[in-house]
């Protein structure tokens, strides 16, 4: 009985294994000859370089300090690093043999031209959305780049993970194919900002969680995620900011890497603002659309109200200092950190993030306090000539956990951080083995 | 090998991403009037302007101002006579002098944030500088004297 069972499941797991293998065959498609490049036109062409832009391609398809899109750049995911691909029109190492149809299939269905199936750390489940035109633009863009002869290093994903044929039961369970659709009930700018952020941005890559199978969880869309070691956090009414987001501050941050009244970007959102959304070639009105998609989602406009209140307690806090405090955790603070962040009023500087408006304060875990702390902020990141030390060297776990803890307790109307010593401490590894 | 722009002239310099920039200006570059206090961002001894922002130079690794312009008390400004330079002089702040040019790097950055700063902006944007004669009250009234022949220039300008 036994025996006849498992070799009923034995068989079971033989025809579902050659089932998703099956399923999973797609044909080639022929190489073509590399187009010429007055094939394209130029307003084809330039409308591509916008959207690549946004869309932020060159953040995985280029290696710091390589060739433009000659892919390389280690993509970190939980299960191996895969290396972004080499999509110049280089016809041996990049795609120059690849016909619009090839291009159109691998960007909206994960199918290279040869008919194997991409990993989906590249964002297909989004780039689905897009319109044909929008994929012409895109393929005229890459096409018309110089070519670059660039191998990429082959993918550290373990066996069985790295078998293409099983992507097939991934996109079986997650992946759905389709372009987006706008809602009537919206108006345009808001349509625009929510096709930028779904079919092209890919917000929800870093903002929204992920599930064991690395899918996005649809029911916990932009709920906040860990990326990088840093948390992205929720786009929702859960998201932390003391401020709300309105589609003004949205779009001095999505612009210029900074807004007086949230503070500055780091780590990941320094590529997609600096590298993507704050390049000259993407239109005011599309970075106003994102921003007007965003603010709408958790309903910041409407709850513009209260900034100016938020904003005066959040000053009244800056003015602490050594000399009007008995607070024993305050001297960490005022020897490493007033300097920069204190702000007189009535409204904080740009050039002075203010602590008390900062989400690294008000988010649930102190992740990106401790980072920032950690890392400082180089001058290419977070905002434009604004750099902050970094403090691995200078502080020690327990400094960091005592800076923290205090400035959650003076700053913030929530409950401390649980285990901050332990956090700290848990990063700096993590860190170190990065 | 970093490259970035030193008091106006562009530098490449050879020390790993990880140096601290005050290693790369003092030892590299050789310009010594920015001093090593603590070596851990506590005393303010290092600060440089970092795109004319004060910074602690002590625990800011090269790697992360390349292409920035950085500014050092020799930079200020081209004949040394900053406001707050003549202003030091005038009323002869400095005693041991040692932690003097992040004192004025610093209050650069304070007077062009708040031109009217009150003592509890001084008091905050300088607490991180120290001073170990004790030269604050000093400190505070060169400060003022220099904020209130700015904005006597910049009326008259």
């Amino acid at each position: 009985m036994i025996r006849s069972l498992s070799i009923a499941a034995l068989v079971a797991a033989l025809l579902g294994v050659s089932g998703i293998w099956l399923l999973s065959l797609r044909a080639a498609i022929p190489t073509i000859e590399p187009p010429a490049k007055n094939t394209f036109s130029a307003a084809s062409v330039s409308r591509g370089e916008a959207l690549a832009a946004a869309g932020h391609c060159a953040s995985c398809h280029t290696r710091p300090g390589g060739p433009e899109l000659a892919g390389g750049f280690p993509v970190n995911t939980p299960f191996g690093i895969i290396y972004g691909t080499n999509i110049t029109p280089d016809p041996k190492t990049g795609i120059g043999l690849w016909s619009l149809e090839a291009f159109g299939r691998a960007m909206r269905e994960g199918v290279s031209r040869d008919g194997s199936h991409l990993f989906p750390a590249f964002p297909y489940y989004a780039f689905t959305k897009l319109s044909d035109d929008d994929v012409q633009a895109l393929y005229a863009y890459l096409m018309t780049r110089p070519a670059v002869s660039a191998q990429v290093p082959p993918d550290t994903l373990p066996f069985p993970l790295k078998i293409r044929a099983f992507q097939e039961g991934w996109k079986v369970l997650f992946f759905r194919s389709g372009r987006y659709h706008p809602d009537p009930s919206k108006i345009d700018q808001w349509n625009r900002g929510a096709y930028l952020a779904e079919a092209v941005a890919d917000c929800a890559g870093c903002h929204t969680p992920r599930n064991s199978l690395g899918a996005e969880k649809t029911n916990k869309a932009y709920a906040g995620a860990v990326i990088d070691g840093w948390i992205a956090p929720a786009l929702t009414a859960a998201n932390p900011s003391p401020i709300p987001w309105t589609e003004e501050e949205l779009f001095t941050y999505l612009r210029a890497g900074a807004s007086p009244l949230h503070g500055a970007t780091a780590a990941t959102m320094t590529d997609v603002i600096h590298g993507s959304l704050a390049l000259p070639i993407v239109p005011d009105s599309d970075v106003r659309a994102i921003a007007l998609y965003f603010s709408d989602m958790d309903d910041a406009n409407a709850r513009g109200a209260g900034i100016e209140a938020t904003t005066r307690e959040a000053l009244a806090t800056s003015a602490l200092d050594s000399r009007q405090e008995q607070d024993p955790d305050a001297d960490i603070y005022v020897s490493a950190c007033i300097s920069c962040h204190y702000n007189a009023g009535p409204v904080p500087l740009s050039a002075r993030p203010e602590l008390a408006l900062n989400s690294a304060l008000t988010a649930s875990e102190p992740t990106n306090f401790i980072q920032a702390v950690l890392k400082g902020v180089g001058d290419k990141e977070g905002a434009p000539g604004l750099v902050m030390p970094e403090y691995a060297s200078a502080l020690n776990d327990g400094e960091i956990a005592r800076v923290a803890a205090y400035l959650r307790r003076t700053r913030t109307i929530h409950p401390p951080w649980p285990d901050l010593e332990a956090k700290v401490a848990a990063i700096r590894r993590q860190s170190a083995t990065r | 090998m970093t490259n970035f722009d030193l008091n106006g002239r562009t530098v490449s310099v050879h020390s790993s991403d990880d140096t601290p920039l005050l290693w790369v200006i003092r030892d590299e570059l050789r310009l010594t009037g920015t001093k090593f206090g603590c070596g851990i961002g506590f005393c303010g001894a290092c600060t440089v302007h970092v795109e004319g922002r004060a910074t602690r130079s002590c625990i800011t690794p090269v790697g992360a101002v390349g292409g920035a312009k950085i500014t050092t008390i020799e930079g200020l400004d081209p004949e040394g006579k900053h406001p707050l330079q003549t202003a030091w002089l005038e009323l002869q702040v400095p005693q041991c002098g040692y932690c003097q040019s992040g004192q004025i790097m610093q209050a650069a950055t304070l007077l062009k944030d708040y031109p009217h700063p009150s003592d509890r902006d001084i008091n905050a944007v300088m607490a991180g500088n120290v001073c170990r004669c004790m030269t604050y009250p000093r400190i505070r009234k060169a400060i003022k004297l220099a904020a209130s022949r700015m904005q006597g220039a910049a009326n008259h300008g």
